[in-house]
This record gives structure tokens, sequence and C-alpha cells, in this order.
């Protein structure tokens, strides 16, 4: 790690499972054109990396930080016994466990380790409606945001002063002053002996720290200027929210967003170019509006997706696979192809998909302990070889 | 020294009546609850207790308009089409009831993958919701989804897999540390060879195949087998026998009714009392239920709004409230997807266990999705169930602020606030003076606006 600043985290997924193969593409191995007869991407046309490796096109815009060396392609990721439902496979990335059912978020682990006493109420950020499992753990709190501009609670009133107003009310209705020295009436429960006394208390906290967060979030708007303009896409919307509410110093360590579908079984070929287009150029202009900042220094994005795609085509798109590949990009980041790319060997193939020679618990206890300095094997479950790409 | 209990003031007919429909289904309107009244609260329970007696939906009209779901092939159709039937059904028991079943016998797409599969487990579950614990037992033992989900296809006498056997009895039936190791083996044993037809996974792109039960002679256990203490040649069928009958398995269920239907919080006198009930009527479902609806403790004020709102709850109850998609119409899957954004992911429960319930419902971001989800619907007065509050409100003719408060409360409940809520709700209704209602829109829209303030509370994310 080379800053004081304390590191954060951005997490994208990219979600419905990305075709690593038209993503970093084996373009010198003719097995990958004997595969693909017409979803593939013609030499002519692949950024090279190296003489084995290059870009999707549509990777233009992210290219210059593998030139830089401040991007990690991690090939052939994955986990033991691929599993091919997204939800399932999603949830095992999810939880970092691959071998039983369970419920805790890897990241709302993190989030518990960085701030215990949940005393900030924007340790984690989600951009996205609902909150992923990624992030879920009970006492953990997170806020999760659909959209930073109107962000907060009762958006629907009509009018700004009745909005206003309604928000001084929500505000009285649920302090019960346990927060601050303002003579505020603690609620007095319809019956005292109320099963539910202790619930609507800690409602009413809940309350108070959902509008607090709102209101904070508000400030991050209002404080950014920015001469970095952000192309017009859903991830890139939701990756300048990332940047404002990161430029406002909020104390905030883990952000997590996502962008799909890439769960193409047909029309690959424009689907996952116009993909790959909105999210290069998003995390393009999400850097350089960082780096206009002075603030690129403490932020690493992880990019992942739940399973890749099977390695002969279906004539118009693949089907779900295994052995795929993700990204870490950032001024931080030492860059360089890490993991093997899987061999496309018939008999390297299991169910005609390739191979993971490395679980992505190692790529997480990478980040956790060189990069946030956490102790990995409570959180992943286990003790895994880590790579050095921070 | 004495301590006495506080005196609480019972129920009003009107509240009574609400707080049924609120936990045997998912609300009811105020002319709902007036025709229910006219017919008097017995009769209610009992035409909720016989759902056979009022229409089905008509599930052909459905897949018209909404040809995915018929299909059925991902999730979020999957659980648009539960979510209509529960806005729309004249049976609430048994769609509660479902909702109760799926919760306890918690199965998961994520693993199962066939969307079609778990409306069909969805489905029996609906068709058995009031049956005797039995017959539900061995049903979900020959449900495909759920073999699928826990394993039992490959649970064969070659090779014994105990993930149904065990949670048969750990999750849906007995509870921990009322069985053996060696129970939990007889009973996988016992249930070998329950298998099913077509357990292709995910074909895509072609869709799945119908997932059937099939059992199979030559993959099963025919031998002496020693569960709960009695000795025989057990399968499935005469293991279920032997679980029901257990006194633990009468805690088990009487337990889980009375935390789904009556409080988060276990009160073991109710509980003793419906486990009896249980145990006299054979293990009867409906007798049940028809003892807890018509108990003390269900018609105690204690008892209202003695639980948190789970989220298909509240999503539902609201579009119940604002009487939205009674025809099937475009956004039916943007309401579904809000329970999801809830944390509660229809048909995807986060693992076997089910959902936690109670206070874990509710976290900041949660509270933001309730809250404004609840909000935008109640403050949009092209909804008819909207309208419908204004109707009643204007029909009293000038209302003090006061009296504007209390009316909205009880038209939408009547939900009972603290002291505290209502003077907020009073400082807010002050702003506006009298509701007065004039030629113009100005007052229906100061009822939308306090509507949606009163979904903001923290009382109406109780049920």
């Amino acid at each position: 790690m080379s800053t004081t600043k304390p590191p954060t985290l951005v997490v994208l997924q990219l979600t419905g499972g990305n075709d690593a193969l038209n993503t970093v593409i084996p373009y010198a191995d003719g097995l990958y054109y004997d595969n693909r007869k017409t979803v593939r991407i013609a030499e002519a046309d692949v950024l090279k990396i190296d003489d084995r490796f290059g870009f999707h096109p549509s990777m233009a815009a992210i290219k210059p930080f593998w030139d830089a060396g401040k991007m990690a392609v991690i090939a052939g990721i994955g986990y033991p016994n691929p599993n091919y439902s997204h939800f399932r496979s999603m949830d095992i990335w999810y939880t970092a466990e691959p071998d039983k059912m369970t419920t805790d978020g890897w990241l709302g682990k993190v989030v518990r380790e960085i701030d215990p006493k949940a005393e900030n109420v924007l340790s984690a950020v989600n951009f996205g409606r609902g909150l992923p499992r990624a992030l879920a753990l009970s006492g953990v709190p997170v806020a999760s945001v659909a959209q930073l501009d109107g962000y907060g609670l009762l958006t629907s009133l009509a009018s700004v002063d009745q909005r206003n107003s309604a928000l001084e009310v929500f505000s009285s209705m649920y302090d019960d002053g346990f927060n601050d020295d303002q003579k505020v009436k603690p609620l007095q429960p319809v019956h005292v002996d109320d099963p539910m006394n202790d619930v609507l208390r800690y409602m009413g906290q809940t309350g108070l720290d959902a509008q607090k967060g709102a209101d904070i979030l508000a400030t991050a708007l209002d404080q950014y200027n920015s001469t970095v303009s952000y192309p017009s896409s859903l991830i890139a919307a939701n990756l300048k929210g990332i940047a404002q509410v990161k430029l406002a110093g909020l104390g905030t360590r883990v952000f997590y967003t996502s962008h799909g579908s890439f769960d193409t079984h047909a029309s690959e070929l424009p689907t996952h170019a116009l993909l790959w287009k909105e999210v290069s150029e998003a995390v393009s202009a999400f850097f350089a509006d960082l780096r206009e900042h002075d603030a690129a220094d403490d932020v690493i994005l992880l990019m992942w997706s739940e399973f890749s795609r099977r390695v002969k085509d279906n004539g118009a798109g693949t089907d779900h696979g295994a052995g795929g590949v993700a990204f870490v990009l950032g001024d931080p980041v030492k860059g360089g192809m890490y993991g093997e790319y899987p061999s496309l060997k018939e008999s390297d193939l299991t169910l005609g998909n390739l191979q993971s020679n490395n679980d992505f618990r190692s790529a997480y206890s990478s980040i956790l302990e060189r990069w946030l300095q956490i102790e990995a094997k409570p959180i992943v479950n286990g003790s895994f070889e880590q790579f050095a790409f921070v | 020294m004495v301590i006495s209990t506080p005196e609480v003031k019972p129920l009003t007919d009107l509240e009574l009546m609400a707080h049924l429909f609120r936990r045997a289904g998912f609300g009811a309107t105020r002319d709902e609850l007036e025709a229910s009244l006219a017919k008097g609260y017995e009769a209610t329970v009992e035409q909720l207790l016989h759902p056979e007696t009022q229409p089905d939906l008509d599930d052909d009209l459905i897949f018209r308009y909404y040809v995915d779901m018929k299909e059925a092939r991902l999730l979020e159709p999957a659980q648009a089409y539960w979510v209509y039937r529960m806005i729309n059904t004249r049976r609430p028991l048994e769609e509660k009831l479902a909702l109760f079943w799926h919760g306890l016998f918690a199965t998961g797409f994520a693993k199962t993958n066939h969307a079609g599969a778990m409306l069909a487990q969805v489905a029996m579950l609906r068709r058995h919701a009031l049956d005797d614990f039995r017959t539900i037992l061995i049903e979900l033992s020959r449900n495909p989804a759920m073999i699928f989900w826990l394993d039992n296809q490959e649970n064969t006498t070659a090779v014994h897999n105990e993930n149904y056997g065990r949670e048969l009895l750990e999750l849906f039936s007995l509870g921990i540390g009322n069985y053996s190791e060696d129970d939990v083996k007889n009973c996988a044993r016992a249930f070998t060879g329950w298998t099913m037809k077509n357990p292709i996974p995910g074909a895509q792109p072609f869709g799945r195949f119908r997932w059937e039960f099939e059992f199979r002679p030559d993959l099963h256990d025919y031998g002496e087998k020693v569960f709960l203490g009695e000795r025989g040649h057990f399968d499935g069928a005469d293991i279920i026998d032997i679980i029901v009958r257990q006194p633990s398995a009468a805690r088990f269920i009487a337990r889980r009714l009375y935390t789904f239907f009556v409080s988060d919080k276990p009160d073991d006198a109710a509980i003793a009392q419906l486990a009896d009930v249980y145990v006299n009527s054979k293990y009867d479902i409906r007798a049940v239920m028809r003892a807890l609806f018509l108990s003390d403790f269900f018609r105690s004020p204690r008892a209202c709004y003695a639980r948190v709102k789970s989220p298909t709850e509240h999503v539902v109850g609201i579009m119940r409230l604002v009487e939205d998609f009674q025809y099937p119409a475009w956004g039916i899957r943007d309401i579904a997807l809000e329970c999801r954004y809830m944390g509660q992911d229809l048909l995807n429960p986060p693992s076997v266990e089910g959902w936690h319930t109670g206070k874990e419902w509710i976290d900041t971001g949660i509270l933001v999705e309730r809250i404004n989800f609840a909000s935008a619907q109640v403050g949009d007065l092209g909804k008819p169930g909207v309208q419908k509050i204004v109707t009643r409100l204007r029909a009293k003719g000038e209302l003090s602020p006061e009296a504007f408060v209390d009316a909205s409360l009880e038209l939408i409940g009547p939900l009972e606030v603290s002291e505290k809520t209502r003077d907020s709700l009073l400082t807010f209704a002050r702003q506006g003076g009298n509701l007065r209602f004039g030629g113009d829109a100005a007052a229906a829209q100061r009822v939308a606006e306090l509507l949606q303030l009163i979904v903001a509370t923290r009382e109406f994310q109780l049920v």
C-alpha cells in the first residue's frame, strides 16, 4: 500500500456472466476461432496487450490503464465445481463460501471490521436498487442509493416546501432523544408492556440514521465540481455518484455497484460490445475525475462476474460457462496478467467449459490483506494464496 | 407486592376485523371490512378457513395478459405472478398460508434454477395450505423442487444423502434437539428412491423440462430402521406418520404459526394451547388456525401490531389499500421487485432456514425503500383506494387538524400510534388549518400528503 489515506475499495459487478473469451481474447490461439464460429472478435479488431491476448475492441477507454501498468487481469478465476445458476453463483461470490449456503456477505464483514460500532452510516454505500448480498450482514448499516440526485426519504412528496416540512415531521416522529441534548420527547409506547417497544426504539434509530445518511449524501452533490464529463449510461451515473461521495470525504471505504446484463445467450456481439463500451468509458471517466481532484491514489476497483460462458458459441450467443476473468484497476495497482489463462484444448475442458485455476478467494484475500489491511481468513473462510497486484 | 397488568382497552369490532384481515390475508379495504362486519367475526373466520367457498383466480386470464408468467423461465415473472395473486385473491388465508409454508419450507430458485418448478411448489402449498400436517409433509417430500433443493435425488441405497432427511427433522417438523444423529440417518434411508424425473439442470436456451416426482424401488432401502424409538421397515410415509405424532412436532408447528400469525414474541401458554389443538384434531392445520383466530390471545390488543411487517405484507398490503393492479396491467413486475429491494426475494430465500423476521426486516436502506414505496403509492390521488379515503373524509364535512389526523389514521388501519407520533402528524396537519373541501384539489392533496407521512411512521411498519 503506497498511501497513508485510508484505502478505499470500489466493486463493480458485471451481472449475468461476462464472456471471458471475448473480453480478454486469446487471439493467437486457433482453438478460439475454431470454437467461436460466429461469436468471435477478428484478430485485426483485437486490442492486443501482448503476443497472445488482447482486449475486446470496446475496451479502448480502459486499455490505457493496462498500458500504464495500472490494470491487473486475473485470468482463469472461479471456484471448484462451478455452479451454472446465476443466483447461486453470485451468492458464492457474495458470501465467499462455495460449499454451503450462508448469508453473511464478505463486504458486510469488511464493513464490520472497519467500523465495528457502526459509527458512520456511510462506511459502505451501494449504488443501485436493493442490497447485494455481498454487503448484507445483520447490524451493519449500508446506504443503498438508486440515484444520488434526489436520494432520500419521502421523495415522492409533490412540492419542495411540503417535503421539507414532512422531513422535519419525520425527524420528530423518529427521534427518541438518544442522540443529542435537544428537548425531545421520547416515544411513549401505546401500551407500557408492548412487546414491540424495543423494536420501535430500534426503528427510531434506524430512521434517523437513514435521514442522516441522506442529508450527508446531499452535501456530496452540492460540493462536487469537476470538468470531467461522464458518458450517458447507467454505470456512468453510478460511478459518477461514487466519485461524488468519495470526493466529499465522508469516510466511505467500500462502494458497490453493478452493470449488466452480460447474460448473452443471443445477440452477444452487439450486446457485449455495448456493455463493455459503457463500462470502459465510465471507468475511465471515474478515474479521470478522481485524478483531477488528486484523489486516485487511495482507490482500487474490482470488476468481477459470477461466471463466464461456454467455449463453443451457439450461433448467436454463448451459454453459461466457467473459468472467468476479473480485473483490478487503479493507480496503486501493479498491472499485468495474474492467474493462468485456461487452456482451450478439448481435453482440458469440463462440460465444454474452461477450467478455473485460481480461486476467487485468492483475489479477495489479496485485496483484504494487501489493500484494506484486514485479516482475510475469517472473511473468506480459509487461507488462499495471494496475488501481488497491490 | 402485586404487579398489576396495565389496563388495555379491548379492540373495537372494526379494529379486530382489520387485524384479522392483516394477519389472515394482506389487509382489507374499508368496503371489504364493512361487508365482513355485517357478517360477524366468527362467520368471517369460518369463510377464511374454507377458501373453496370463494372463487379461485383465473390463471388463463392472467396468462393471457402475462405471457412471461406462463412460461416462467425466469425468477422475476414467477415472483410477479405470485404477487399478482396475493393482491387479487378472494381466498386470502390460503394465499397467506402459502407464504407461511414457503418461509418454513424455504426452497430457493438460486439452486433449482427452475421457476416453473418453484411455482408448482407454491401451488402445492396453496392447495394443501389448510390440510393436515401429515399430508403437507408427504406432499413436500414428493415435491420435485424440494427434492432437487435438498439433493434427495442423490439419496439412494448405494449412497445415502442426508440433506433432506436432516432438514425435514431440524427445520421442517421437530426442531433441533428432538432427534438423534441415528434418527437422521434412518430418516434419510427411508427417503431413498424418492426422486424425480427430468432432473436436467438449466437446459438453456431451450427452456426447462417439467419436473415430476418418481419413486424408484431399485434405489430404495427396504431394510429395517429404528426411528425415534420405533422399529420397522419404514419408508418415507411411515417416517412422517411417526414425526407428526411427536409432542415436539406439535410444539414446533404451533410456535411457527404463532410467530407468523400472532406476535413476534412467542408466548408459551398460547403455543401450548395451539399444540393441544394440533394433537386433538389429528394434526389438522385448519383446526389449529380456527383456534388461533378465535383465541383470546389473538383478539387481544397486545397481538395487534405486534409483528414487524414482512416486505411482502408491506408491498401487497399497500397495493390492496390503494386498490391498484386489480386487473393485469403493465408494471406488476416492478411492484414484485419491491419485495426484493426490501429484503424478501420471493421464491429465492437466502437459505433453507428462510428469512429472518421481526426486527431483522429493518435496516437503514430497507427502511428508506419501505417508506418511499408506500408514500409514492398513497400519495397518488389517481389510485382508486386513495380516492375512496378522500371521499370518506370529504363526507365528514369540515375537519379540525385533530379530527383530520384521527380520521385518516382510522381509515388507513385503524392504526393506533403513540402520542409522540400523533403530535408530529398534528404539527403537519395544523400547517394547513381545518380540512375544508372547496372547489379545487387542494384538500385532496393535503389528504394525500398526510397519508404519505402516516405510512412513514414507525407504527405503520408493524402489522
